[in-house]
C-alpha cells in the first residue's frame, strides 16, 4: 500500500481554560490517515475540534503533542524552515468559512493571482493558471468584476479558484458552505466534487451539514476531540442512535427510513440518497 | 443604496490608456494637473479642452460615465460660477447694472474658465488614473514608484498592500455598517433626531460592533493570506508585468507637449485676436 497523503498520529491540542486550572483538551489522541485523491468529510458539532484539526494540517496552529505527516514529510518537526512551511501551504490549500474575509483584491482575477504571485510564478504562467482556475469554478465571465458585488456562492468559488491557482494536491474546506444559502451551497459542493473527481485533488471537507457528507467517499465524525465514527457514508449513518447520542443528526432521508423501519415497517434503514428513498417509498406505497 | 458606491471607479476595458504602465499614468496625471493650473489664456483653455477630450476618447470610457463621476462637483461648480459672475470686478463697463447686481463681461469669462478648469482637472486626472487603472495596479504603480525608498528601509510594499486591502474592504465595511444600523434601529435606536451631540452619541452602538468585526475580519484575512503563502514583498511576482514601452513614451511626450503648448500660448497670447486672450 502506498504512503497516505496525510498521516496524523496521537494529536493533542489544548488551550488554557480561563475558568479552571486544567487545560482544555480540544483534540485528544487523534490519529488518522487520509489517502491521496480521496474525498473525506469531517463531521462534528460546534466545539468538537474539527476546525482545529483542519488548522493543524497546514500549521496555522501547531499541536501540543503528536505528529503530522504531509506526503511523508513531518511538519511537526521543530526544525521546520520557513521554506518547508511555504511548500506545505502550497500543497495543502485551505478555503475558509467567510468568503468576504479571504479575498484580498478588488478585482476577481487579481485575487486569484494572489497565491501564484506569492509563490513567485512567472507572469505568463500566472495568467494561464488564473484563466484555467476561473474556468474550473465556472467564474470566467466574472474575471474583471469586483468581489463585493458577487453572491456568497460566487465569492466562495472565487476563493476556491485562488487556491486551485496554486496547484495544491489537497484542499481543506473549513466549513466553507456554512454561511451560504442553499443555492450557493449547491454551487460550492458541485465545484468541490468536480475538483476531486476530475483533477484528483484530495478533498477534506469540514462541515456540520449531514446532507453534504453523503457525497464523500469517507466520513469521519469527530466528537469531543476524538474520532467517534469513521467509514463510508453508509456505514457511518447506519449508526443513527450513536450519532443522536453525540448530538448529531443524520441526513433527513436516512432519519425517515430509520424511524419507519423501527416502527415495524419493512423498509431498509440505510438510505442516503433522496432520489433512491423516493423510489423505494413509492414502490412500497403501491404494494 | 450604500452598496452601490463605486470605489476607485475603475472601468474595465482594453483601451490605449488601459494598457499603459500605471507608473506612467501616475506621473502623467501629475503633469496634467500642473498643466491645468498653468492655463491662463483662452487659447490655452482651448488646447486643454481638446487634449482632455482626446484623453477621454483614448480611454474608451463613455462620456456618460464621466459626466456621472462629475456629479459630486455640482455644488462646488455652482458656487464658484455664481461667485465669479456676481462678484468679479472688471475694468470694462458692466454688462448689467441693476440695483445691487453688477455683472462684468470678465466675470462671465472668468466663471467659465474656472468651471472648465475644475471639470478638466477631475475628468482628465480620473481618466488617466482611476478609470483606466484598477486599484491594485494603481497601488502597484505607487509601490514601484516609491521603491527607491526601500533603500532607506521604508516599508513600501507593506504600505501598498495596506492600501489595496483598505480599498478592498471599504465596500464590505460600509455594507456591514448598514446592517448594524438596521439592527439597532429595529431595537429602537434613533439616528435621525436630536442635536449633533445626541446624534454622535447614537453612533457609538454602531461603531463598537463595527470595530470588533473589523478586527475579526483582519485576523481572518491574515490567516487566509498566510494560507496562500503570503510572506511579504520579497520573491513575489506579478501577473501583469508592466514595462515601459512605446505607448508609455507616446503618452509621456504627448503630456509634455500639452504642457509646452499651454505655456507657449500663455506667453504669446497677444499674438491671438483680442477676444482670445
Amino acid at each position: 500500500m502506498s504512503v497516505p497523503f496525510i498521516k496524523v498520529e496521537d494529536l493533542i491540542f489544548t488551550y488554557d481554560d480561563e475558568d479552571s486550572i486544567d487545560k482544555h483538551y480540544v483534540l485528544k489522541n487523534l490519529s488518522l490517515e487520509i489517502e491521496k485523491g480521496s474525498f473525506v468529510c469531517v463531521l462534528g458539532h460546534n466545539g468538537s475540534g474539527k476546525s482545529t484539526f483542519a488548522k493543524l494540517l497546514n500549521m496555522i496552529l501547531s499541536p501540543d503533542e503528536g505528529k503530522i505527516y504531509i506526503d511523508g514529510f513531518d511538519i511537526t518537526n521543530p526544525d521546520i524552515t520557513e521554506d518547508d512551511l511555504f511548500e506545505i501551504r502550497r500543497k495543502v490549500g485551505m478555503v475558509f468559512q467567510n468568503p468576504d474575509n479571504q479575498l484580498v483584491a478588488t478585482i476577481v482575477e487579481e485575487d486569484v493571482a494572489f497565491g501564484p504571485e506569492n509563490l513567485g510564478v512567472e507572469p505568463s504562467e500566472i495568467r494561464r493558471r488564473v484563466d484555467s482556475a476561473l474556468e474550473t469554478v465556472g467564474m470566467s465571465e466574472y474575471a474583471t468584476h469586483a468581489p463585493h458585488r458577487l453572491s456568497g456562492g460566487q465569492k466562495q468559488r472565487v476563493a476556491i479558484a485562488g487556491i486551485i491557482a496554486m496547484q495544491p494536491e489537497c484542499i481543506i474546506f473549513d466549513e466553507s458552505t456554512a454561511m451560504l444559502d442553499p443555492q450557493g451551497r449547491a454551487e460550492v459542493m458541485n465545484t468541490i466534487a468536480k475538483l476531486n473527481s476530475e483533477q484528483g485533488i484530495t478533498v477534506i471537507h469540514i462541515t456540520h451539514n449531514m446532507d453534504e457528507a453523503v457525497k464523500a467517499d469517507r466520513v469521519v465524525v469527530i466528537n469531543e476531540g476524538e474520532i467517534f465514527l469513521d467509514g463510508t457514508p453508509k456505514e457511518v449513518f447506519s449508526n443513527v442512535e450513536k450519532l443522536r447520542r453525540a448530538g448529531l443528526d443524520v441526513p433527513q432521508v436516512t432519519e425517515l427510513f430509520y424511524d419507519l423501519s423501527h416502527h415495524g415497517v419493512d423498509l431498509p434503514s440505510d438510505i442516503l440518497c433522496e432520489e433512491e428513498g423516493a423510489e423505494i417509498l413509492s414502490a412500497w406505497l403501491k404494494k | 443604496m450604500l452598496k452601490d458606491i463605486t470605489l476607485g471607479q475603475f472601468f474595465p476595458g482594453k483601451s490605449f490608456l488601459h494598457k499603459i504602465d500605471p507608473r506612467t499614468k501616475i506621473i502623467s496625471a501629475l503633469l496634467y494637473i500642473v498643466a491645468v493650473f498653468l492655463c491662463d489664456s483662452i487659447m490655452s483653455f482651448i488646447i486643454l479642452l481638446v487634449a482632455t477630450l482626446i484623453l477621454i476618447a483614448m480611454s474608451g470610457v463613455p462620456i456618460k460615465i464621466i459626466v456621472k463621476g462629475l456629479k459630486p462637483l455640482i455644488f462646488i461648480l455652482a458656487f464658484t460660477t455664481i461667485y465669479n459672475v456676481f462678484f468679479y470686478k472688471g475694468d470694462t463697463p458692466p454688462l448689467v447694472h441693476w440695483k445691487f447686481i453688477t455683472i462684468y463681461a470678465e466675470g462671465l469669462v472668468f466663471a467659465v474658465i474656472m468651471a472648465l478648469r475644475i471639470i478638466c482637472l477631475l475628468a482628465g486626472s480620473s481618466v488617466l488614473m482611476t478609470y483606466t487603472t484598477s486599484p491594485i495596479m494603481l497601488t502597484d504603480g505607487i509601490e514601484r514608484l516609491l521603491s527607491p525608498l526601500n533603500k532607506i528601509k521604508a516599508p513600501v510594499h507593506e504600505f501598498a498592500m495596506m492600501m489595496s486591502i483598505a480599498l478592498r474592504f471599504i465596500p464590505t465595511l460600509v455594507e456591514e455598517t448598514d446592517k448594524i444600523m438596521s439592527a439597532q434601529k429595529a431595537r429602537g435606536a434613533d439616528f435621525n433626531s436630536g442635536g449633533l451631540i445626541k446624534r454622535a452619541r447614537a453612533l457609538i452602538p454602531v461603531l463598537v460592533p463595527l470595530f470588533i468585526s473589523a478586527f475579526r475580519r483582519a485576523s481572518d484575512l491574515a490567516v487566509a493570506m498566510e494560507c496562500r503563502c503570503y510572506r511579504g514583498g520579497s520573491g513575489r511576482t506579478r501577473m501583469t508585468k508592466t514595462r515601459f514601452g512605446a505607448r508609455d513614451a507616446f503618452l509621456f511626450i504627448a503630456i509634455l507637449l500639452l504642457g509646452t503648448a499651454i505655456v507657449l500660448s500663455n506667453i504669446y497670447s497677444y499674438y491671438f485676436p483680442i477676444w482670445l486672450t
